[in-house]
C-alpha cells in the first residue's frame, strides 16, 4: 500500500469540487488512459476579471490522482488565470503534504489540466511538452525518458555520468542495472557498445538533494529549535514548536520572549538557522499567524 | 492505511497470500525452540529434526501425488523453484536455446525469461484469447528439438483461469521436451496427481496454502536431468544446498496435510461463496463483467472489471471498510501499464484499470460475502460520479470519443 499523507487521504475520501462546473467556459482534458490516470478540469471564469469563480474536476484515476485534482481546484479557486498558471505541480504536492515519488505525476497532471483549461479559455491550442517514461530511480523520481534524452544530448557513456547529470541512481543504487540497460540501448543507436568498468561505480553525491520525509524534516526543525532554546532560556525566554505546514513553521515565543520587541529579530534568526539546516526556504511565524481552521487542531 | 472503523477485517486477497493455519503454527513452533538441531548432525538434537523433515516431505508428496518422496525438493519460495527449474533445463541441455511460456505468467517466470532473451535465448510467448485461453495448435507447432523447457502456469493468479497443463505436458513429452508448471495458485485448490502426469517439474509456494512465507517446493520427477541453482552442502540430496528451513518445512508439511483434508471444501463450499459473491456484485453493479474463463478456473477466484473507474481507488475505499482485495490497475503495481494479464486478454484500458480480484479461502464465510456484496455497489457508484466517462446512470455516449485527453 502506498504511503499517503493524511491530507491525501482526506482529499481522496472527501474530494472537494467533484463533478463538472455548470456553465463552464474553460475545459482541460489531460492524462493517459494506458497509465490509468486522466482528468477533466472545468472552470467558470469571470470574463471581466479573469478570476476563476468555480472549478470542478472529473477524474479517472487512483487515490492520489483524485486527491491532486481536488487540491488543484481548491488552490486555484479565486485566483486570476495568470495567478493560477503560476501554480506548480510541487505546489499541489506540497498542499497535500507530499506525494510518493511514483505518484508525483498525478500532481503534474493537475498542473497540465490547468494549462490546458486556460489555453482552452483563451482559444489557444495546448500541447503537452513532455513525455513520461517508466520510473527508473525511485530515490529521486527519475524516469526512463529523461535518462535517455540526457544520455543522447550529452553523449554520456557511463552510469557515473548518468548519476551526475540526472541524479538517477545517486541514492540506493539499486537501479544501476536498469541505467546500464538504458545506456546500452541508447549507445547502440549510434553503433557504440556500453563498456562497463570492472570496478563498481563509485558515485560521489555530495549532499543528497533528496527530499526529506516529512518526519525527518520535522525532526531537523525540532533539533534546531532545541539547540536555540538554552540561549533563550538564559534570558528567561523560550520557544516552542506549534506546527509545521509546508513552508510555514509556527512557533510560540514564551516567557520573556513573548511580547519582547526583539521577538521578530529572534524569529528571523531561528528562520535562518532552519533554512541552513534543511537546505530549503521556510518561513518562521508566530503561532498567532496560523490560519484559524488549523489552530483548532493545535 | 489504518482501518479504524472497528469492523473485523474481511480478507478476500488469498491469491496474494494466506493466513497461516493455527494448526500449522502449532506444528512449527517447537522447531524454533527445543527442536533447534541441524538435521545434518549426527547427534540426537539433529536426528529428531531430520525425522520431522522426512514426515513433511511425505505430506507434500501426498498432496502432489508424487511417486517418490525424493522428488520433493524444499526451496525458499515459488520464485526460487521457478528459476531453478528453468535455469536447470538450460544448463543441462546447452544445445537447446529456446523456451516456451505464456504471456500471462507470473513475473517469477516472465522477468526471468525476458532476462534470458538478453543472454541470447529465444523465448516463445504463447498468447491468450479474450477469456485467457491458449491455442494448443500454436503450442504444438513450437515444440521442436530446439526447446529446452516449456514453463506454463497451472492457474493464473489474477483470473484463476486454469491452463490444460496435463495435456500440454503430454504433448511436450511426445516431442521430447521438458515440462515445468508454476502451480503456486493451484496446489491446495485443485486435486493434483503428478505420478499419473507427464509433468517433469512443478513449483509451489507455502504461503499460498496457509503455510508461512519463505518456504517453497520444486517437484523434480525422478530421472529428470538437473543442475542445481545453489551448490554447497548435501542438503536436499545436493539439489538445493543450504541449511534446511526446518520450522517452515514442518509447517508446509502440516499445511499440505490440511489442504488435502479441505480439498472437497475448497471445491464445494469455497466455490459456492465465490459464485454467490460474483453473482451478487454483477447483479448490483451495471457495466461490470468477469474476466478470464468462468467455466474453467480456480474455485476461489473472482476477477471483476468495473468499467470507467480505477482499481486503486476501489481498493482504498474497500480498505476503509476493512475489506481486502487487489487490483490489476497500473497504480497498484507502480508500473505504467495495467496488468499484463488483462492487456493480453484484450480488456480495454477503461476496464482493465478497474479490475478487482477477490480471492477467497476456507476461512471466509457467507456472511462476509454478503457484506462485500453490500459494500461494493456504493463504492463503484461513488467513483463513477467522479469519472469523466460517466454521466448520471450510465457512461457518456461514445465514452472514448467524449473524453479523449491530451497525453500528459
Amino acid at each position: 500500500m502506498w504511503e499517503y499523507s493524511e491530507k491525501v487521504q482526506e482529499h481522496f475520501f472527501s474530494p472537494r469540487n467533484a463533478g463538472a462546473v455548470a456553465d463552464a467556459n474553460a475545459t482541460g482534458d489531460v492524462g493517459s488512459l494506458s497509465c490509468g490516470d486522466a482528468l477533466r478540469l472545468t472552470l467558470k471564469v469571470d470574463p471581466e476579471t479573469e478570476v476563476i469563480l468555480e472549478a470542478g474536476f472529473q477524474t479517472f484515476g487512483c487515490g492520489s490522482a483524485i486527491a491532486s485534482s481536488s487540491a488543484l481546484t481548491e488552490i486555484i479557486k479565486g485566483k486570476t488565470l495568470d495567478e493560477a498558471l503560476k501554480v506548480t505541480n510541487q505546489d499541489i504536492a506540497d498542499y497535500l503534504d507530499g506525494l510518493p515519488p511514483e505518484k508525483m505525476h498525478c500532481s503534474v497532471m493537475g498542473r497540465e489540466a490547468l494549462q490546458a483549461a486556460v489555453a482552452n479559455y483563451r482559444g489557444e491550442e495546448w500541447k503537452d511538452d513532455h513525455e513520461e517514461g517508466a520510473l527508473v530511480c525511485k530515490c529521486f523520481a527519475v524516469d526512463s525518458v529523461l535518462i535517455e534524452e540526457t544520455i543522447r544530448s550529452n553523449k554520456l557513456t557511463t552510469v557515473e555520468e548518468v548519476v551526475n547529470y540526472t541524479k538517477a541512481g545517486g541514492g540506493c543504487s539499486a537501479c544501476h542495472e536498469g541505467i546500464e540497460e538504458i545506456l546500452a540501448g541508447v549507445l547502440a543507436e549510434s553503433g557504440q557498445t556500453f563498456a562497463p568498468s570492472a570496478k563498481s561505480v563509485a558515485v560521489a553525491m555530495p549532499t543528497p538533494p533528496a527530499k526529506m520525509t516529512n518526519l525527518q524534516r520535522m525532526h531537523r526543525i525540532e533539533t534546531v529549535l532545541e539547540s536555540i532554546r538554552p540561549t533563550l532560556q538564559r534570558d528567561h525566554g523560550d520557544v516552542e514548536l506549534v506546527d509545521i505546514d509546508g513552508k510555514n513553521v509556527y512557533v510560540d515565543m514564551k516567557g520573556a520572549c513573548a511580547g519582547c520587541q526583539m521577538a521578530s529579530v529572534t524569529l528571523e534568526g531561528i528562520q535562518e538557522r532552519i533554512i541552513d539546516e534543511l537546505g530549503e526556504f521556510v518561513r518562521v511565524l508566530p503561532s498567532q499567524a496560523m490560519p484559524r481552521a488549523e489552530r483548532a487542531y493545535g | 492505511m489504518s482501518t479504524d472503523t472497528g469492523i473485523q477485517g474481511i480478507y478476500f486477497d488469498n491469491n496474494a497470500t494466506t493466513m497461516v493455519d493455527p494448526e500449522v503454527v502449532e506444528a512449527m513452533l517447537p522447531f524454533f525452540t527445543e527442536q533447534f538441531g541441524n538435521p545434518s548432525s549426527m547427534h540426537l538434537f539433529g536426528n529428531k529434526v531430520g525425522l520431522a523433515i522426512k514426515k513433511a516431505r511425505a505430506q507434500v508428496q501426498e498432496l502432489l501425488g508424487a511417486e517418490h518422496d525424493s522428488e520433493i525438493v524444499f526451496t525458499s519460495c515459488g520464485t526460487e523453484s521457478d528459476s531453478t527449474a528453468i535455469l536447470s533445463a538450460l544448463k543441462a541441455q546447452p544445445d537447446r536455446k529456446e523456451i516456451i511460456t505464456t504471456v500471462v505468467e507470473h513475473p517469477a517466470v516472465l522477468a526471468l525469461c525476458e532476462h534470458l532473451e538478453k543472454e541470447g535465448y529465444k523465448v516463445h510467448y504463447l498468447e491468450v484469447d479474450g477469456k485467457g485461453r491458449l491455442d494448443l495448435d500454436v503450442y504444438r507447432g513450437l515444440l521442436t528439438d530446439q526447446v529446452a523447457i516449456v514453463s506454463v502456469m497451472w492457474a493464473n493468479n489474477e483470473t484463476g483461469t486454469l491452463f490444460p497443463v496435463l495435456e500440454m505436458a503430454e504433448m511436450a513429452r511426445e516431442a521430447g521436451v521438458l515440462f515445468h508448471t508454476d502451480a503456486v495458485q493451484a496446489v491446495g485448490k485443485v486435486p493434483i496427481d503428478l505420478k499419473s502426469s507427464a509433468i517433469d517439474m512443478l513449483s509451489l509456494s507455502g504461503h499460498k496454502l496457509h503455510a508461512p512465507k519463505g518456504i517453497g517446493v520444486l517437484y523434480l520427477r525422478r530421472n529428470t536431468r538437473f543442475r542445481p541453482l545453489l551448490r554447497g552442502g548435501h542438503q536436499e540430496r545436493g539439489r538445493r544446498a543450504g541449511t534446511e528451513n526446518t520450522a517452515s518445512i514442518v509447517a508446509l508439511g502440516k499445511a499440505c496435510e490440511l489442504a488435502m483434508e479441505h480439498m472437497r471444501h475448497e471445491q464445494t463450499i469455497v466455490r459456492q461463496l465465490r459464485d454467490r459473491l460474483e453473482q451478487g456484485i454483477l447483479e448490483a453493479v451495471p457495466y461490470s463483467f468477469v474476466t478470464g474463463d468462468p467455466d474453467n478456473r480456480l474455485p476461489n477466484t473472482a476477477n471483476i472489471a468495473f468499467e470507467y473507474i480505477e482499481g486503486e481507488a476501489i481498493l482504498l475505499l474497500l480498505n476503509k471498510l476493512g475489506i481486502a482485495a487487489s487490483s490489476g490497475s497500473a497504480c497498484t503495481s507502480g508500473s505504467l501499464e495495467p496488468s499484463h494479464v488483462m492487456r493480453a486478454m484484450g480488456i480495454p484500458y477503461t476496464a482493465a484499470h478497474g479490475t478487482t480480484r477477490f480471492s477467497l479461502s476456507r476461512y471466509n464465510t457467507m456472511a462476509e460475502v454478503e457484506r462485500v456484496i453490500q459494500a461494493v455497489p456504493p463504492i463503484v457508484a461513488q467513483l463513477r460520479k467522479l469519472s469523466p466517462y460517466w454521466s448520471g446512470q450510465g457512461p457518456v455516449e461514445e465514452p472514448e470519443k467524449a473524453f479523449a485527453p491530451a497525453y500528459a
